[in-house]
């Protein structure tokens, strides 16, 4: 297990410094002089060199590299080019909604999956089943931001039991947030539910057809009884794999979401510094998430192996 | 052991009667008819709409649906039927491009790794496959925007670069069992050499695999280009996309709904009707596919 462990730390390590190069190149290969950007065109050469050297911007490529990876490791992600404050203060900031709604979100999607999934296994082929899969098949399709607007007419506009945006900051309480997080995270969760149930639904059906289960049958267990107490476990492996893989899409779902709901996280962040063209902040949003995607990959490789040996002795 | 309610093929479609099937099977009709619908939608478009969609007509703007606007009109006169015919030109080339990207680099990187599997090369084309994977599309697209600038080009080359590692771990992995097969052997045993029978023998094999991962992925680029289009990464005006609607009806969806409700409906729609059709043809395929495993 140790083995195993240290090798995918080491394929972490190794992701995350080739995407850290890749985030800087793309976003060193830009036309544009931050500097000149912010002074406008009329700026003195001097002021525009004394601007350069405060912000950073005159060392070499690889100074500058390794300024902003070895910032990041003690925390200090540079100071906004745009905003003048540190970075890692907007960062944190915007982390206060944007973590909490993907955790409402992968929460709600496991909780109407989960039921959703094992329901529709263990009546498979009845008109439950095919109604679960039927809903499934439009949740996949139903574009999640689309789905965030007719809500928001809906349950908003019409019958104003939500506002239609907006987020209240974590001061007014935590239901009022709660309250302002539901609609982004049912979007955002839609989608992720009904692959999951999907996942849930066929991972159980390939788990029945074991010859233990048959076993457990003939053992005299019902169906039900047999689905509960030994097939639902081995069944939980790949779906947990889909869980960890979805926290990816619910970073980057959250990009779009939060600006259907004008809700101040990481997304609306990086678009604001597109727009300022405050690339600082753009690089290190996006190693951030990238960051967070590598670790959550990993930290379910590594649970994966704990409940299924036979990953550990392949490692 | 066999489950009766396990749903088998009777017996007299055996031997595999492609176009027989087709028409048995339900999710591939409803999905071909769908995709079909909107496919044509595009192709009409290109020499008929019922609107010219440069014209704005103000006095005519956010017209709920009638009998001379089927679908209504937006808020600045123009025709919503004809936007969204147009519109899926736009998604269509998008999805068709930034799949063919990653079929071209994601098929022979699959091949070469399968061919020379547990090298070096091998763990190099995969690892990278991972790190690819850590990037969900619209990072990608994220950065492409705030380097390139947003545009229609932009966001097809980030889909298809999310769309490389998908088809190069497919690929790889169907390739892999083919590597054993008998007829491969026999390959090896004539002397053709390994890109060659990577690209005779293996190749042909996996179309089927292929098939199906491009229909899905498809239906994920028309969704991808929406969302980017949505927020303003994708096609820029005056190009017609069904996202960019979206985005423009938002601030009206309390007194024009019709503005939100026929675009959504359009990607909906369409991306229901590819997936329908993957998984249809899937149900094909799989029968031949499960003989050629065993």
């Amino acid at each position: 297990m140790l083995r195993y462990t240290l090798k995918r730390l080491v394929s972490l390590g190794v992701s995350l410094a080739v995407a850290s190069v890749i985030i800087f190149l793309a976003i060193e290969i830009l036309p544009g002089d931050p500097a000149a950007f912010m002074l406008g065109v009329n700026a003195q050469e001097d002021t525009l060199n004394a601007l350069r050297e405060q912000l950073g911007l005159n060392g070499s490529a690889w100074e500058r590299y390794s300024s902003w990876i070895g910032g990041m490791l003690i925390g200090d992600f540079g100071t906004s080019y745009t905003y003048r404050t540190p970075v890692a203060e907007m960062i944190a900031a915007r982390v206060q909604v944007s973590l909490p709604l993907a955790l409402y979100a992968l929460a709600l999607s496991t909780v109407i999956a989960f039921p959703a999934g094992i329901w529709a296994a263990s009546r498979r082929g009845s008109a439950a089943d095919v109604s679960v899969m039927g809903l499934t098949q439009l949740g996949v399709a139903i574009p999640n931001f689309w789905f965030a607007m007719l809500m928001v007419l809906v349950f908003a506009i019409n019958l104003r039991w939500f506002s239609a945006g907006g987020f209240p900051g974590w001061d007014a309480g935590f239901w009022a947030c709660m309250k302002a997080l539901t609609l982004p995270a049912i979007a955002l969760a839609l989608p992720q539910a009904s692959i999951l149930a999907r996942v849930m639904r066929s991972s159980l059906l390939d788990t029945l057809s074991e010859d233990y289960i048959r076993t457990a049958r003939a053992k005299g267990l019902t169906r039900s009884q047999a689905l509960r107490r030994h097939a639902l476990r081995n069944a939980l492996i790949p779906v947990l794999t889909i869980i960890g893989l979805q926290f990816s899409f619910l970073m980057a779902g959250a990009i779009i979401i939060e600006n259907v709901f004008f809700l101040p996280g990481l997304g609306r962040l990086i678009f604001q510094s597109i727009s300022s063209r405050d690339l600082i902040v753009v690089e290190s949003v996006v190693m951030l998430l990238v960051f967070a995607v590598v670790v959550v990959n990993f930290a379910v490789e590594i649970a994966y192996a704990l409940v299924d040996p036979r990953l550990r002795a392949r490692g | 052991m066999t489950d009766p309610r396990v749903d088998h093929l009777p017996p007299e479609a055996a031997p595999i009667r492609t176009w027989h099937l087709a028409f048995r099977s339900r999710n591939l009709v409803i999905g071909g008819a769908l995709t079909l619908v909107f496919v044509l939608a595009a192709l009409i478009s290109l020499v008929w709409v019922p609107y010219d969609i440069t014209r704005m007509d103000i006095a005519n703007k956010i017209k709920p649906p009638s009998v001379v606007n089927p679908l209504g009109t937006d808020h600045f006169g123009r025709d919503i039927l004809s936007m969204i015919m147009v519109g899926a030109r736009t998604s269509i080339a998008v999805a068709v491009i930034a799949v063919g990207i990653g079929m071209i680099f994601g098929v022979p990187l699959g091949l070469w790794a399968a061919a020379r599997k547990g090298s070096l090369l091998d763990e190099v084309i995969m690892r990278a496959n991972d790190l690819v994977f850590a990037f969900p599309a619209l990072l990608i697209a994220i950065m492409i925007t705030a380097t390139f600038g947003p545009s229609a080009v932009n966001a097809i080359v980030a889909i298809g670069i999310f769309n490389i590692p998908v088809f190069a771990r497919l690929t790889r992995s169907g390739a892999l069992t083919l590597w054993q097969r008998e007829f491969v052997m026999a390959a090896r045993v004539a002397g053709k050499g390994s890109a060659r029978i990577s690209f005779e023998h293996i190749l042909p094999n996996v179309t089927n695999l292929l098939i199906v991962q491009g229909t899905i992925q498809f239906s994920l680029g028309i969704l991808a280009e929406a969302g980017l289009s949505y927020v303003g990464l994708g096609a820029q005006p005056p190009t017609p996309s069904w996202g960019r609607m979206l985005a423009e009806s938002q601030t009206m969806i309390s007194f024009a709904p019709h503005m939100a409700l026929f675009p959504g409906l359009a990607i909906l729609l369409t991306v229901l009707g590819l997936n329908l059709m993957g998984d249809g043809l899937r149900d094909i395929f799989d029968p031949k596919l499960r003989r050629g495993r065993s």
